[in-house]
């Protein structure tokens, strides 16, 4: 009973917000309720016991995407409000390809039914929360079965990390910057030099 | 109704992906609430995931989510770096004016 209340705060709000962010005038309120579903669908996370992805949910969505989103938004000088201009003109597409979409989902969804034998044939089984906690499973499971794949998705996190610093890094004329490897090289001969000035006769 | 399955959480992960989908459309233009909504619809199979996984007692949809998203991290470090260059370069974000990808 309270499991059902919880979940359909968490859900209402979810779509609720989701519907925010994509009808929202200003695109940082628009980042703000993404923020919120987050934070909604984290709280969905953690009524099916799924603790250590609710936090993981938290950590790097709310915390790194979404505060990506947000100084990329804030950083720009856009005119958001010429950029909206052809809403109501997309309006009807959109909402008949969404309502189509919906719809063959629902058909989908409406009749789900497991087949027989499906609950036999999982491949690891959750281990019992009394005994193992949910991270401790996920841990066993993703450095044993799946270390290949870990440590492929660390390998993509790294390529994402080199190319987006490349791509923005750019060098800005006119900057003043310590350069200490010519400092370093200088030396006497190279930075003083001794001229014989005639008397009265100046440079 | 106040017993929770698998179809409550199949139905809010449809909704919210159909939201996503919708957006795209709706702001066709502003290729920064276009990524949001791709986010929205990483989000809803997410939950599909985690569900399936709740439902099965299955443990490999959680690690599958937990990939998702590391690539959906990814993408979106790339495609904001891709429009903060663009922006740098062409003053615009117009989706309709990203023609070209060359410098």
């Amino acid at each position: 009973m309270i499991q059902a209340l919880v979940f359909y705060m968490f859900a209402a709000i979810a779509v609720a917000s989701s519907v925010m962010v994509i009808s929202a005038r200003n695109p940082v309120h628009a980042v703000l309720f993404l923020i919120l579903t987050f934070f909604n669908a984290a709280g969905l996370f953690l009524l099916t016991g799924a603790e250590f992805l609710a936090m993981v949910l938290v950590v790097v969505y709310v915390g790194a995407v979404a505060v990506l989103f947000l100084f990329v938004v804030m950083l720009l000088d856009i005119n958001y409000l010429r950029l909206r201009e052809g809403f109501l003109q997309y309006l009807p597409t959109g909402g008949l390809i969404g309502v189509i979409l919906l719809a063959e989902l629902s058909l989908v969804y409406g009749s789900w039914k497991f087949a027989d034998g499906a609950p036999l044939s999982v491949s690891s089984r959750t281990p019992d929360l009394t005994a193992v906690s949910n991270t401790d499973a996920i841990g066993r499971l993703l450095y044993t079965d799946y270390i290949y794949l870990f440590q492929s998705a660390g390998l993509i996190l790294l390529v994402a990390m080199i190319g987006s610093i490349l791509l923005t890094l750019r060098k800005r004329p006119g900057v003043r910057k310590q350069n200490i490897g010519k400092q370093n090289a200088r030396n006497k001969a190279s930075s003083i030099e001794i001229r014989k000035v005639p008397s009265g006769g100046g440079i | 109704m106040f017993v929770i399955g698998l179809a409550h959480y199949l139905t809010l992960a449809a909704i919210i992906f159909t939201l996503g989908v919708f957006g795209i459309f709706l702001n066709r233009k502003n290729v920064i609430i276009i990524m949001m909504s791709i986010e929205l619809m990483l989000l809803a199979v997410n939950i599909n995931f985690v569900a399936f996984s709740h439902f099965l007692n299955d443990m490999v949809g959680q690690i599958f989510t937990m990939f998702v998203l590391t690539v959906a991290a990814a993408e979106a470090a790339i495609g904001l770096a891709i429009v903060v260059v663009f922006f740098r370069n062409r003053g615009t974000i117009e989706v309709e004016e990203i023609n070209q990808m060359k410098g």
